[in-house]
C-alpha cells in the first residue's frame, strides 16, 4: 500500500517538476528556435515550432554586424575579474567573520545582505557621477569595480557559511602547530573549503555575467559585455527577433554551458549549510 | 624543561565568570589529569594554558616565564584534540611534517622525525593516507605523533579518547600513559571520565564550577577527598552518601560509604534494607539496596553472590571507611 503510494507521489512530482522545468526552459528554447529562423518566419503570425526551414543567416549576420569577440571578451574579463577581485575581498572578510566572532558580527552580516535589498536605481546617480569624475565611464575597470561591490554581500555570505561547517579546532590546530594567520588561511582554510570558494566563484562570474543594469547604463562600446551587445539589437530601426535571438544565443551559450557542467558544484555550494 | 605555574588566573567570557582565581603548580614530567563535570571550566583552562584562549587576569608561566599573552606556538607547547583536528586534505605525513615545516626545519631531519613518531606510534604503513582513509584510533595517533615530533615541553590533550569506542579508549589510555613514561614530558590530561583520571594520572586537580575542588595524586582523592562533590566524582561506582537527620557525634550531618566497603550480613547491621537490582559483572556484583529510611546505596559483593531481588539484608560500613560531612559538604578531619 504504502509502496503504491510511494510509486504515486513520485510521479506526481516527476510530472510536476518537468511541467516547471519546461515552462522555464520554454523562452530558452524559443530563442534558440528562433535565431535559426528568417526574419519573415520569426514574425509570422502561425509560429512554427520546428517545420521551417533552418537557416544560419542570422548569425553571420550578427557577427559581421557587430564584434561579437570583443563583447564577448569584455564580458570574460568583467565576470571573472570581479569574482576573482571579490574573493581577494570575501575570504579574509568571512574568515573574521566565522572564526573571530564579535557580539555584532550578525548584526553586520545581516546589514550587507540588505543592501542587496536596495533598488539599484536608487544609487543610480551618485555611482554614475562618481564613476564620470574618476574616468571610469565606459571601462571594464569600473564595471570590475561595480559587479565586486554588487556581488560582494553574496560572496561573503556564502563563503561564510561555508568556514562555518570547518571545525574551528583543525584551525586552532594550525595555530599550535606555528601557522601565522596567512598560512592558517593558504595551507588549511582554502584547500578545505576549495569547493565552497569555486561554487562561490561560478556563481558570481554566472552573476556578473548576467547582469544588465549596470553594464547598459556604465557602458557604451569600448567596455560592454554581451549584455549590452544584446540590447543593441533593440534598435530604432525596429526589433529583428530573429538577429536578437541569434544574438541572445550566442551571449547565453557560453554561460548555459558553464552552468551545465558546473551544476553540481553550484546546487552543493548553494544548500551548503543547509544539508550537511 | 615543562614546569607550569598558574597564579590567580582568571577567565571570563563577557560578564560570566568561568575561571575563578585559581593557583596550580604543574611539576617538570608530571602527568596531571584535570577532571570534573562538564561546564566546569576544565577545558577552558587548558585553552588558556594553550593560548588559545585569552586570560582575564593573572599570569601563566612556563619554565619560570610569564607567558601570559605569548601567542599559542610561541609557548612551546602541543595540543592533541578531542576531535582529532588533523588537516584533512593532507596526507599523515604531511600532517606530521605541518608544524616541523612552519618551524622551517630541514627535509631531512622532518624524514627522520616523522619515521621516528610513525616507528613509535604504528603510523609507518598509514604516512601516504589521508585522515578520511583511517580509524578512529589510527587518527588520534596521528594526532598525537603531530604532537610529539615538535618536541614540546608540554602536551595538552583535550579530552582525547571521547570519540573512541570502549575498547579502542583502553587501548589508548595505555598507549599514552607509556608514551609519558618514554617521553618524560609533561603532560596535562583534561577528561570528564575519572577511570581516566584514576588510571593515568600522577596527580588529578578535580573541578567544579570554576575553582579546583582538591589536588592529589589519586589515591589520596579516594581515600581522603575534602568534600562531598571530590569524595562523589572519584570511585566507580560513586560513593554512597546516607544522611543522618540529626548528626552523628562527630557533627557530621551525612555520611559517605564506598559501595566496596560494605559488609553485606543477613543477621545483623548497622542500616537495613531490601535487595533492588542486582548487575553481575562476573568478577563482582552490584547490589542496589533501598534502606528503611527510604535512600538507595549501591553495594559491592563477590561475582557468585548467591542474593536475589527482594532479600532482606544488613549492611556495615568497615572499620575506618567511614567519610563524614558536616552541613556544608566539608569533610571532617577527626573522622573514623
Amino acid at each position: 500500500m504504502s509502496i503504491k503510494n510511494n510509486t504515486r507521489s513520485t510521479l506526481i512530482y516527476t510530472i510536476a517538476a518537468w511541467t516547471v522545468s519546461s515552462m522555464i526552459f520554454f523562452p530558452i528554447l524559443w530563442t534558440l528556435i528562433t535565431s535559426f529562423k528568417t526574419e519573415s518566419e520569426a514574425i509570422s503570425a502561425t509560429p512554427t515550432l520546428f517545420a521551417f526551414e533552418w537557416t544560419l543567416i542570422n548569425y553571420s549576420d550578427v557577427l559581421s554586424r557587430s564584434p561579437y569577440f570583443t563583447h564577448f571578451w569584455n564580458s570574460i574579463v568583467i565576470s571573472l575579474g570581479s569574482s576573482l577581485l571579490g574573493l581577494l575581498i570575501a575570504v579574509p572578510a568571512a574568515w573574521s567573520m566565522a572564526f573571530v566572532q564579535s557580539k555584532k558580527t550578525k548584526n553586520l552580516l545581516m546589514w550587507m545582505l540588505s543592501t542587496k535589498m536596495l533598488p539599484p536605481v536608487g544609487v543610480l546617480i551618485p555611482i554614475y557621477l562618481l564613476f564620470r569624475d574618476f574616468g571610469l565611464l565606459d571601462t571594464k575597470l569600473g564595471l570590475v569595480i561595480v559587479m565586486t561591490l554588487i556581488n560582494l554581500p553574496i560572496m561573503i555570505w556564502m563563503l561564510y557559511t561555508y568556514f562555518r561547517e570547518i571545525p574551528g579546532e583543525i584551525l586552532e590546530a594550525s595555530r599550535m602547530d606555528g601557522a601565522t594567520i596567512g598560512e592558517e588561511i593558504f595551507h588549511v582554510l582554502l584547500p578545505i573549503a576549495l569547493p565552497g570558494i569555486a561554487s562561490t566563484l561560478l556563481l558570481n562570474v554566472i552573476l556578473a555575467w548576467n547582469e544588465a543594469f549596470w553594464t547598459l547604463i556604465l557602458t557604451a562600446a569600448n567596455a560592454a559585455p554581451l549584455t549590452a551587445f544584446i540590447a543593441s539589437y533593440s534598435s530604432p530601426e525596429g526589433l529583428f527577433y530573429a538577429k536578437l535571438s541569434a544574438a541572445s544565443a550566442m551571449a547565453i551559450v557560453p554561460i548555459l554551458i558553464l552552468g551545465w557542467f558546473s551544476q553540481k558544484q553550484l546546487v552543493r555550494g548553494l544548500s551548503f549549510g543547509a544539508v550537511k | 624543561m615543562g614546569s607550569i605555574t598558574l597564579k590567580q588566573v582568571t577567565k571570563n567570557f563577557d560578564d560570566v565568570n568561568v575561571i575563578k582565581p585559581l593557583d596550580l603548580e604543574i611539576k617538570d614530567g608530571e602527568f596531571i589529569v584535570f577532571v570534573g563535570p562538564s561546564g566546569c571550566g576544565k577545558s577552558t583552562l587548558l585553552r588558556m594554558i594553550a593560548g588559545l584562549e585569552d586570560t582575564t587576569s593573572g599570569n601563566i608561566e612556563i619554565d619560570g616565564q610569564d607567558a601570559t599573552h605569548t601567542p599559542p606556538a610561541k609557548r612551546g607547547l602541543a595540543m592533541v584534540f578531542q576531535s582529532y583536528a588533523l588537516y584533512p586534505h593532507m596526507s599523515v605525513r604531511n600532517n606530521i611534517a605541518f608544524p616541523l615545516k612552519r618551524a622551517k626545519v630541514s627535509a631531512a631531519e622532518i624524514e627522520t622525525k616523522i619515521a621516528n613518531a610513525a616507528k613509535i606510534l604504528n603510523l609507518t604503513d598509514y604516512l601516504d593516507r589521508k585522515p578520511g582513509q583511517l580509524s578512529g584510533g589510527q587518527r588520534q595517533r596521528v594526532a598525537i605523533g603531530r604532537a610529539i615530533v615538535r618536541q614540546p615541553s608540554a602536551f595538552l590533550f583535550d579530552e582525547p579518547l571521547s570519540n573512541l569506542d570502549a575498547s579502542l579508549r583502553v587501548n589508548m589510555r595505555l598507549e599514552i600513559s607509556e608514551l609519558h613514561k618514554s617521553l618524560a614530558t609533561t603532560m596535562i590530561y583534561v577528561t570528564h571520565d575519572q577511570v581516566e583520571a584514576m588510571t593515568m594520572a600522577d596527580r588529578i586537580a578535580v573541578f567544579n564550577g570554576g575553582i579546583i575542588e582538591q589536588v592529589g595524586t589519586p589515591l589520596e582523592l579516594y581515600q581522603h577527598p575534602v568534600n562531598k562533590f571530590v569524595a562523589g566524582f572519584i570511585g566507580s561506582p560513586k560513593m554512597n552518601f546516607i544522611d543522618v537527620p540529626n548528626g552523628d557525634t562527630n557533627g557530621a550531618s551525612s555520611l559517605g560509604v564506598r559501595p566496596e566497603h560494605f559488609i553485606i550480613s543477613q543477621d545483623t547491621g548497622t542500616w537495613s534494607g531490601k535487595v533492588g537490582v542486582i548487575e553481575h559483572l562476573g568478577s563482582e556484583s552490584f547490589l542496589h539496596v533501598t534502606l528503611t529510611n527510604g535512600s538507595t546505596v549501591t553495594v559491592k559483593a563477590d561475582g557468585d553472590c548467591s542474593l536475589q531481588y527482594g532479600d532482606s539484608v544488613f549492611l556495615t560500613a568497615q572499620e575506618n571507611k567511614v567519610h563524614r560531612f558536616d552541613k556544608n559538604g566539608v569533610t571532617i578531619k577527626a573522622s573514623n
